[in-house]
């Protein structure tokens, strides 16, 4: 154990009857604050914009998007990368701190995979929609078909199908065997009929014997060790999209790594954009504590770095490299038309996070708050880059072209964004957005020493 | 506090969790075989015509060649339908009273074309050539089915690619001489096989199975 002079997991005074009081209380209300209504009505309408933008796009065509040639992929897969990043903070804290008995992720692992899961759906959207026949989506599938086709197994789109499909798969196995403990208390302190059988059947019979926990826990534990690397393989798979390609820009080994690194960043980000609100409106300070947030803080700094080094390795091997294409790719960034992009995702994502170097800035909340939205919007920025500014202009110059979002770029966009929310909102109204059981074992009267 | 679930409720999930599996693989099963049968392929379904013409008596009965009237199966993508003057070439006499044969004296009358039910419709992102497979010792039969003993024509075949292709991996086992090409008795001999390698030699017959060949 480090130094009592860490700020504690969980704040003093608790015992397992008001931990579990805290937590159940939010789900077990027949009183559902205005606030929630409020803003899932907000967010919901966003949800609804997506919907009517998926349905004109589908019965339009995707020309009504910006993307032209050379510009193939613009929105959509900035949005698609964006999302899948944003997911993976959620099985970090979930799986990779579980290995490493890390137990300040005890109270927001719950919440992050709820998240993860739905940036998942939120970016399975884009794969699925960008396509211009999107009903023959089916045929990525490797099935036995009457055309005798199966899939091209040599393209990274086709491994996308499989790493995000198990990647959705695996986390939300993740999520709701977390779940089923924390089911079983709200079935047991429900007073409803019809919320003590639908708590019931999901918690599928738990009654948290010995024998229950032991196996629990293993699997709980083989999950975690599956999961991890999951996370790596799942956005080096996505980065490959790129780095697979010939196109200066994309052609990078470095990509793997530095998009992984660049996931956990924006996921953590994101983390902190919504905890930091739901905390406050639930007056959860006493189990998401400083402690949680200054660590998440020093996650951001840390994969902040690393994606700086990012960068910095980008621009050093284009000049590096003698290569004419790509060194001509790098100024382009930096000073062609799309420069503003380039010079904002070095100040959001490389400049801001090293405020994070000082105690003063990780201890305030609205502080951190700021600086997580402004990662947020550097990572999109990143992938923005990344996909626009090397298709815009590469080898040949009578195929240069320019790329403008069209309202329906932008409907997309913010659409998924309502539905992440809307789906967010439902969890925690009907789900504990904080793993009680897991939260028991970290109060002092759940330790067996020798002293008591 | 009394139990929230009854007792059957343990048979119900019991039943659900493999009764789960089953339908899932009884699903897909179901789909794979609809899609392969005649309520989606169209086989063996024959189509109302606007004329009931019978291939049983014009091949069968009266043992008139399929290139009497499909001119251009020789040198053609197309094997052609034949035009009304090839009808009238014999029923401007025989039978030409006969009410069945009405819409074909109204045509050649009033110049205007029948309008046959296509049988065989491919979709037409696939380009099939008539003529290579007949040079290249491929049956009427083999693909079009005993039309001699068919009243009204219909598909033998699912016409999916899955079919085409089998063929195009092994055409030795459905190839035949080009002399038989188009006799409407030829059955595949014993030895098809061995005959067949030797007419794939014979006849220079490449295993095409890329795309460029039909979906050009």
């Amino acid at each position: 154990m480090r130094a009592p002079a860490t700020p504690p997991v969980i704040a003093p005074g608790h015992t397992f009857g008001t931990v579990t009081d805290k937590i159940t209380s939010i789900v077990l209300t027949n009183k559902t604050p205005l606030g929630w209504w409020a803003g899932f009505l907000f967010v919901s309408m966003f949800a609804g914009l997506l919907a009517v933008s998926l349905t004109y796009l589908v019965l339009t065509g995707v020309g009504i998007w910006g993307n032209n040639q050379p510009i193939g992929w613009a929105f959509d897969i900035t949005n698609f990368v964006w999302w899948i990043g944003i997911g993976h903070a959620g099985t970090l804290i979930s799986a990779i701190l579980l290995l490493f008995k890390q137990t300040w992720r005890t109270s927001i692992n719950r919440f992050a995979e709820a998240m993860t899961l739905f940036a998942v759906v939120c970016a399975g959207i884009f794969p699925l929609f960008h396509t211009g026949r999107p009903w023959l989506a089916y045929w990525m599938v490797p099935y036995p078909n009457t055309m005798n086709v199966w899939p091209q197994f040599k393209s990274p789109l086709i491994w996308d199908v499989f790493a995000v499909s198990t990647y959705g798969l695996v986390s939300l196995l993740f999520w709701f065997v977390g779940l089923i403990p924390d089911l079983a208390t709200l079935r047991d302190r429900a007073t409803g009929r019809a919320s003590r059988m639908i708590y019931g059947m999901l918690a599928m019979g738990w009654r948290g014997s010995a024998r229950h926990w032991h196996r629990y826990e293993t699997a709980y534990l083989l999950l975690a060790g599956l999961a991890t690397p999951l996370v790596v393989s799942v956005h080096s798979v996505v980065s490959l999209d790129f780095a697979v390609s010939v196109i200066p820009g994309w052609h990078t080994t470095l990509f793997p790594p530095y998009f992984v690194a660049g996931a956990i960043y924006s996921g953590f980000a994101m983390v902190l954009t919504l905890v930091i609100p739901i905390r406050k409106f639930y007056g959860m300070e006493d189990f998401i504590t400083m402690r949680h947030l200054q660590n998440m803080a020093k996650v951001l700094l840390v994969t902040g770095l690393m994606v700086g080094y990012g960068y910095t390795v980008e621009a050093f091997m284009a000049w590096y490299s003698a290569n004419r294409y790509e060194g001509f790719m790098m100024w382009n960034r930096m000073t062609g038309p799309y420069w503003w992009t380039y010079v904002l995702l070095i100040l959001c994502n490389v400049v801001t996070p090293q405020t994070l170097w000082f105690k003063r800035v990780r201890g305030s909340v609205p502080a951190l708050f700021v600086i997580s939205l402004v990662v947020n919007v550097g990572m999109w920025l990143e992938r923005f880059v990344i996909v626009v500014t090397s298709l815009h202009r590469d080898f040949l110059p009578s195929s240069w072209g320019r790329f403008s979002p069209t309202i329906w770029d932008w409907s997309t966009y913010v659409g998924t964004i309502g539905l992440f929310l809307t789906l967010l909102f439902l969890f925690l109204r009907f789900l504990p957005m904080i793993s009680i059981f897991e939260m028991r074992t970290l109060l002092p009267a759940a330790k067996v020493t020798e002293e008591a | 506090m009394a139990q929230i679930f009854h007792r059957s409720t343990n048979t119900i999930s019991r039943v659900s969790l493999f009764g789960v599996v089953f339908v899932i693989a009884g699903l897909l099963w179901l789909i794979a075989q609809v899609h392969r049968s005649p309520w989606s392929t169209d086989a063996h379904v024959a189509k109302e015509q606007p004329i009931q013409f019978s291939h049983e008596r014009h091949v069968g009965g009266n043992g008139i060649d399929c290139r009497y009237c499909h001119t251009s199966v020789e040198a053609s993508r197309f094997a052609g339908i034949p035009p009304t003057k090839t009808c009238m070439n014999c029923h401007s006499e025989i039978f030409a009273s006969s009410p069945f044969l009405r819409p074909v004296h109204d045509s050649f009358e009033d110049d205007r074309a029948i309008e046959w039910t296509r049988v065989h419709d491919l979709p037409d992102f696939v380009h099939f050539d008539h003529s290579i497979h007949v040079s290249k010792g491929v049956g009427c039969t083999t693909c079009h089915g005993p039309v001699d003993r068919m009243p009204l024509i219909a598909q033998q075949h699912s016409l999916q690619m899955e079919w085409c292709l089998d063929c195009h991996r092994r055409p030795e086992a459905f190839v035949r001489p080009r002399s038989a090409v188009f006799s409407v008795s030829y059955q595949p001999p014993a030895n098809q096989l061995e005959i067949g390698r030797r007419l794939v030699d014979q006849y220079q017959i490449q295993k095409l199975t890329n795309c460029s060949t039909c979906h050009q």
